[in-house]
């Protein structure tokens, strides 16, 4: 099969995003789902999370839905979504709820959207629901709005992979109202959540993430319709390389996040080292080693191209690296020893010192 | 823009603040949603948010409506009392002080650019809104993308058509709240047609347009929320490039790159210029260059005057919300005298911000 058979055959995937619970993502996405259905189109529900919500149970009625698959752990027993049985259903379209959702162990694959792309390659198109603080490389800064580390992730390759994506939108006090009118958790829980997350300046920023997100990937859906073969330019006609110099510092997660969004937003590759003395990295204790093993992780799931070097000279091990590769911006973290001199060696190139992200207030 | 616009406030501001904020509280409140084209659903929205609050008991009346419209659209309309309409000079249009003397929990006004005829009371509907408000009545209303005036040249460029009638921008920044009704532009063409004449792209446009404003607004009346209640955002959600200028070349290549960027991000571009002493006629005549290139991209250049360039920069810089700070290396390698270069000094100070720094020359191929 040549690749634009493979493209055309593989399922498209719509994504309706939301910036918090309650907004009404899968209430939207099942009413579209049944209006399809009414018309004859073959949807079924992949997965559904009710979350005890009537009106949006309402919704799937007359919609045939997959039966989930039950896995035993530790002698108790999860359900969740059966990939297999949704891909042997072989609908049009699946509606499969919450995309970041991290699978019961014992699953296939370990994430919801890891499921999703394999129904995707076997040519059924996919609804699914998301929000915002889900998005990896936003994860600092929402961090930073709401104080809360979002641990499901999903990667922006895979968000931007998508065909469609969908602003669900309602204003932060129609859903404060919501929460209080206990439409979207149960009372108690809710008073929670209204203390906790669901303050007005912090649905406002996610919203205005949200708005900015969707209007960006309609962007670059555009640009990928004008020319299909990427071109990546700066304005001064040169191919755009950012280089992100890792270390064993934990902050550097906020560096990859934050390099890969600035890429991704100027339309550059994006590449990373890690300097060690030896391939063994043996010249770092075994919690750096730890940290920056999944550092490298990291970026390979964000596909960032990873490479090792080794060098006594960190600073001046990088900057031979990225002249040899045409690299024209180099970010760091704060707190990378040699900072200093990188900035000095590298005065042929750009340096980004990347903020540590912190919360105030 | 001044740039103590964005200063912390002190207490009395901060009281002063609240107190406007009381006497808006009497006036009645608006929302508005907000469609990217013809025929996405804003008025079907409206009309069932409009809906769903006469489920929940509120009192909701409609003041003005379109006549034309889709079969769910007038069984949606069906279900409320509508305030008849007064007629000028052969013409329909909503009479206000019959809404306010019903004196509704919300009032709907579909169409918000619409014109009065000659010898209503005010020109346009949304001047109608606004009064409504001033007697207390809240109002949810309805408005394309195309009938807001300072979107219509971005329309124009994108569909060649132009609107006859319009809101300002600054009446829709003025509502309490606005909400954004988005339809992928693939099923507004397959599924609700007639607007065929529009192509994929344009509408891809047009929705981009709408986001982007509607993310404006939110930002705006976040900073309004923040600024009220004494809250220092050390967060941006808007990307906010600044770039510092000085007399080196290297300042055209930086901000090209933050002008790119800016774009890029939907953010802000920003330059500035920290004058420390006399310059020589050379230099001058050199700054006075670079700034002009920064306010040919569209740079809000703001001029600072002191002793301390890094620290005037920092301080502006957080007034400002700046979350990019583009510097130039000096001419030299600052290899003898680093602990002290102004480099050094802006990477220490500048925590909470990205510093990216760019090569003293033209950067070589």
């Amino acid at each position: 099969m040549s690749p634009s058979e493979a493209v055309k055959s593989r399922g498209r995937l719509k994504i309706f995003l939301g910036y918090a619970a309650g907004v009404g993502k899968t209430y939207q996405m099942l009413q579209e789902a049944s209006a399809l259905r009414r018309q004859g189109v073959d949807v079924v529900i992949g997965y559904f999370e009710p979350h005890g919500r009537l009106e949006t149970i309402a919704q799937t009625e007359g919609l045939e839905t997959v039966p989930r698959r039950t896995f035993s752990y530790r002698g108790a027993s999860f359900e969740d979504m059966d990939t297999a049985a949704v891909i042997a259903r072989h609908p049009r379209i699946a509606v499969v709820d919450e995309f970041a959702h991290t699978n019961v162990p014992g699953a296939e694959r370990a994430k919801r959207w890891e499921d999703v792309e394999a129904i995707r390659d076997a040519g059924i198109d996919v609804y699914t629901s998301l929000n915002i603080q889900h998005i990896e490389s936003l994860n600092d800064q929402v961090w930073q709005v709401t104080g809360i580390r979002v641990r499901e992730t999903v990667p922006d390759w895979v968000v931007q992979d998508a065909t469609e994506v969908v602003m669900v939108d309602v204003t932060p006090r129609a859903l404060l109202h919501r929460l209080e009118r206990g439409v979207v958790y149960a009372p108690e829980k809710a008073l929670q959540a209204l203390e906790n997350f669901f303050t007005e300046s912090n649905l406002s920023a996610l919203r205005e993430l949200a708005l900015r997100q969707t209007a960006h990937q309609l962007e670059e859906r555009r640009d990928e319709l004008l020319s299909p073969v990427p071109v990546r330019k700066s304005h001064s006609g040169r191919k755009e390389h950012i280089l992100l110099w890792l270390t064993p510092d934990p902050a550097a997660a906020m560096l990859i996040r934050r390099g890969r969004r600035v890429a991704d937003f100027l339309n550059s590759t994006c590449a990373a080292v890690l300097v060690a003395r030896d391939a063994g990295l043996s010249d770092l204790s075994p919690e750096d080693r730890a940290t920056a093993d999944r550092h490298l992780n990291f970026c390979r799931n964000l596909r960032i191209d990873t490479q090792l070097i080794t060098g006594s000279n960190a600073a001046k091990a990088v900057t031979e690296w990225a002249r040899a590769h045409q690299v024209t911006q180099i970010f760091v973290t704060r707190h990378a020893k040699g900072i200093h001199n990188l900035v000095q060696l590298a005065r042929d190139m750009q340096v980004t010192i990347v903020s540590e992200r912190v919360r105030s207030g | 823009m001044a740039s103590q616009d964005f200063s912390r406030p002190d207490p009395e501001e901060l009281l002063r603040r609240i107190q406007a904020q009381d006497e808006q509280e009497a006036r009645g409140r608006l929302k508005i949603f907000l469609g990217y084209a013809p025929r996405v659903g804003k008025s079907l929205r409206m009309f069932d948010e409009g809906r769903r609050r006469l489920k929940r008991g509120q009192d909701v009346v409609i003041g003005a409506i379109q006549s034309k419209g889709s079969e769910e659209l007038r069984e949606l309309i069906g279900q409320f009392e509508i305030i008849p309409p007064v007629k000028v000079d052969g013409v329909e249009t909503m009479d206000i002080d019959a809404v306010v003397r019903r004196a509704p929990q919300v009032c709907l006004v579909d169409e918000l650019a619409r014109d009065n005829p000659p010898g209503s009371r005010h020109a346009h509907r949304w001047l109608d809104v606004e009064e409504l408000r001033e007697r207390g009545v809240n109002v949810v209303g309805a408005v394309n993308l195309q009938h807001i005036s300072e979107q219509q040249p971005v329309v124009e460029r994108i569909t060649g058509k132009r609107a006859l009638n319009s809101v300002p921008e600054s009446f829709v920044h003025s509502a309490d709240e606005i909400v954004i009704v988005d339809v992928p532009a693939e099923e507004l063409r397959q599924h609700k047609g007639g607007i065929s004449s529009l192509t994929p792209e344009q509408l891809s446009e047009l929705r981009e347009a709408a986001l982007l404003l509607a993310a404006q607004v939110v930002e705006r009346q976040l900073q309004h929320y923040m600024d009220l209640h004494g809250i220092v955002q050390s967060w941006g959600t808007q990307e906010r490039i600044l770039v510092c200028v000085t007399t080196q070349k290297t300042a055209r290549t930086m901000l090209e790159s933050g002008a790119r960027a800016a774009a890029r991000f939907h953010g802000q571009l920003l330059a500035v210029s920290v004058r420390t002493a006399e310059l020589s006629r050379a230099d001058e005549e050199a700054l006075r260059h670079n700034l002009d290139y920064a306010r040919k991209l569209d740079a809000d250049v703001h001029l600072l005057e002191g002793s301390d360039a890094v620290g005037e920069i920092i301080r502006f810089a957080r007034e400002q919300r700046i979350t990019q700070l583009f510097i130039g290396h000096t001419r030299q390698a600052a290899w003898k005298f680093w602990k002290s270069s102004a480099v050094d000094r802006l990477i220490e100070a500048a925590e909470g911000m990205d510093v990216r720094i760019f090569p003293p020359a033209p950067q070589a191929v």
